[in-house]
């Protein structure tokens, strides 16, 4: 008899069954470890890297990938390829993650505390959110860019600010859901403070879901920081971005169609192995898109 | 119907007024002063006064905001610093071809994405399913303005079939609706139509998935319907949500243009876009986007009015 009481008592928690669920998506184990891949070659860039990605030389300008001692070619100035698509890793990355993750900070606190209060503040908060969403995001990006000016600091406030309305939207309607909970009104009837109950009750609750949220918005953030840079409205040369260099291969479009097609290439299996993933989280989680 | 409709009208109403005021913000959070690119950089200090004066930047923010509000009322959003031309003059040019663009790719995009979202929806968990899930992915995932740069070294590079910018032999005017214009609207809108697509498929698998698990289809096949009849059903039931999303869609579409119409040459708003913002001519930045948010505005409710219209089963009064 005590076996069996232990075994009812190990039933796996929610985060188990989860991982364990995650581990049985062969697409979605392959994305991760894409992208645990990326994320290690973003971190040692300048080990991995074989050569200077700053380092031009006009001798050797728009070679062809394949080319000795040059395994992806050198661009328009002469630089490896291979290196700056290593280094390059590192601005994306930052671009896609940090802007995803200060709008989730904020977002959230505006969702969350909408959502909990209800009533006027959270008219006032939520129709202030509706505003920006009056805006497709591509034009709210390059909106809030064009006008603060090129730089990566402008893009990481544009993107930032692109992505609160949405994070705050879902957090919002999580939170206005578990507010009416039983364990909420408990806590309540009990005397807990609002500041308690979010803390204790509410941000467990609310936080996975507006996570993954924000996890599959990770991808788009990328993409639109690349276009930002592919339109001079991002990183400003000569960093090594994906989507600069996009803009600054264009020229050699008809020379090496090849050679600036490839940090593209890279775009796309980032953003990719970020939304299989994320697809792969969420159903691991059984959350409705 | 007609109460709820007011009733959508009327909460519009103070979006579009938050819209304004983040336009009118826009231009202030620039950097620098706003005469940037009118004055030359050695103007005496009396003549920059004289001209802060004459564009009214010399008064206090709301009531510089009250006044643009009241010009852009009566239907004037500005004069382009650049060509001197009105704003309003600028953009009704450019936004007919964005328009166009964005229509064609989001019709594209609609037949392909219900297509596919049909089909992945009818054998689920199949390897058609999962081929036509991957085609969606890669619509949602994959950069299009990289796309639309592939798509020129292809066709139009490599195989010469198509042009690969511009909008038509003799640039950018006068648009005829014959083969030899229409070459040139083929590369942005297949490219364009790629995210709708993604999108549609998306939204198309998840509705037919959910309807043909619903009781009512069971109850028809016990009566002994056809698959065909099962499908005309589907179809019903999808048909309001999907709509609704291609909608919106066409709304990001001609909102999101710029990389596109960058990468391709299309004189639309995004293009427009583009040379507001390098050239620092903030009037005509300012009456874009403001444009090109009312639009979105107005499309998101007439949707949302038309949604409610189809479908029976939505009562929001």
């Amino acid at each position: 008899m005590p076996e069996r009481v232990n075994e009812i008592i190990r039933s796996p928690g929610f985060w188990v069954t989860v991982w364990r669920r995650f581990l049985r998506d062969p697409v979605a184990l392959a994305a991760a470890l894409v992208v645990l891949g990326l994320i290690l070659m973003a971190v040692f860039a300048p080990w991995i890297a074989p050569q200077d990605p700053f380092q031009g030389m006009s001798l050797r300008r728009l070679k062809p990938p394949g080319t000795e001692g040059y395994p992806l070619g050198t661009d328009e100035l002469g630089r490896d390829m291979l290196s700056r698509l290593i280094h390059g890793a590192r601005i994306s990355l930052f671009m896609g993650i940090v802007p995803v993750l200060c709008a989730l900070f904020i977002g959230a606190a505006i969702g969350i505390v909408a959502g909990y209060s209800g009533g006027w503040t959270n008219t006032l908060l939520m129709r202030t959110v509706d505003v920006f969403f009056a805006f497709p995001s591509v034009l709210l990006a390059v909106a809030l860019a064009g006008a603060l000016g090129p730089g990566m600091t402008n893009g990481l406030i544009a993107l930032t600010l692109v992505f609160i309305p949405p994070i705050a939207r879902v957090a919002e309607s999580v939170t206005t859901g578990v507010r009416s909970r039983d364990f909420v009104e408990a806590a309540k009837a009990s005397g807990a403070g609002a500041l308690l109950i979010i803390r204790k009750h509410v941000l467990g609750n609310v936080l996975g879901p507006i996570f993954v949220y924000a996890m599959s918005l990770v991808a788009v953030s990328m993409i639109l920081a690349a276009g930002l840079s592919f339109l001079g409205l991002g990183v400003k040369p000569p960093q090594p971005d994906w989507g600069l260099m996009l803009n600054t291969l264009r020229t050699a479009m008809y020379t090496q169609p090849l050679l600036c097609a490839l940090p593209g290439v890279m775009i796309f299996i980032t953003s990719i192995s970020f939304n299989l993933m994320t697809d792969g989280l969420r159903s691991a989680m059984d959350i409705k898109a | 119907m007609i109460l709820y409709a007011t009733k959508r009208v009327l909460l519009t109403l103070p979006i579009m007024l938050g819209v304004t005021i983040v336009c009118f913000a826009l231009v202030h959070l620039a950097p620098g002063d706003p005469l940037i690119s009118v004055l030359p950089p050695d103007a005496s200090q009396s003549i920059k006064e004289q001209m802060m004066a004459l564009y009214g930047f010399d008064r206090p923010y709301h009531e510089q905001f009250l006044r643009w509000l009241w010009r852009v009322l009566q239907g004037d959003i500005g004069t382009s610093i650049r060509t001197g031309r009105p704003v309003s003059t600028e953009i009704s040019k450019a936004v007919g071809n964005t328009l166009m663009l964005a229509a064609l790719a989001t019709c594209i995009g609609f037949l392909l994405g219900t297509l596919f979202g049909f089909v992945a929806g009818y054998f689920r968990d199949t390897w058609i399913d999962k081929t036509a899930s991957a085609l969606s992915v890669f619509g949602v995932s994959v950069p299009h303005y990289w796309l639309g740069m592939v798509l020129v070294i292809v066709f139009a590079a490599t195989l010469g079939w198509l042009p690969p910018t511009g909008a038509g032999p003799g640039g950018s005017e006068d648009w005829k609706w014959d083969w030899v214009h229409f070459k040139y609207l083929i590369l942005p809108a297949v490219t364009m139509s790629v995210i709708p697509m993604g999108i549609i498929a998306r939204t198309v698998r998840a509705l037919v998935a959910e309807i043909l698990s619903q009781e009512f289809v069971v109850g028809l096949r016990a009566k002994g319907l056809s698959e065909v009849g099962i499908f005309g059903h589907v179809v019903k039931n999808a048909a309001p949500t999907a709509l609704a999303v291609m909608g919106i869609q066409l709304g990001y579409l001609l909102g999101g243009s710029i990389l596109i119409e960058t990468v391709f040459a299309w004189p639309g708003t995004g293009l427009l876009l583009n040379d507001a913002i390098f050239q620092r001519d903030l009037p005509l930045l300012q009456g874009t986007i403001l444009v090109l948010a009312m639009f979105f505005v107005v499309l998101n409710l007439a949707v949302d009015v038309m949604q409610t219209m189809l479908d029976p089963r939505i009562q929001r009064a």
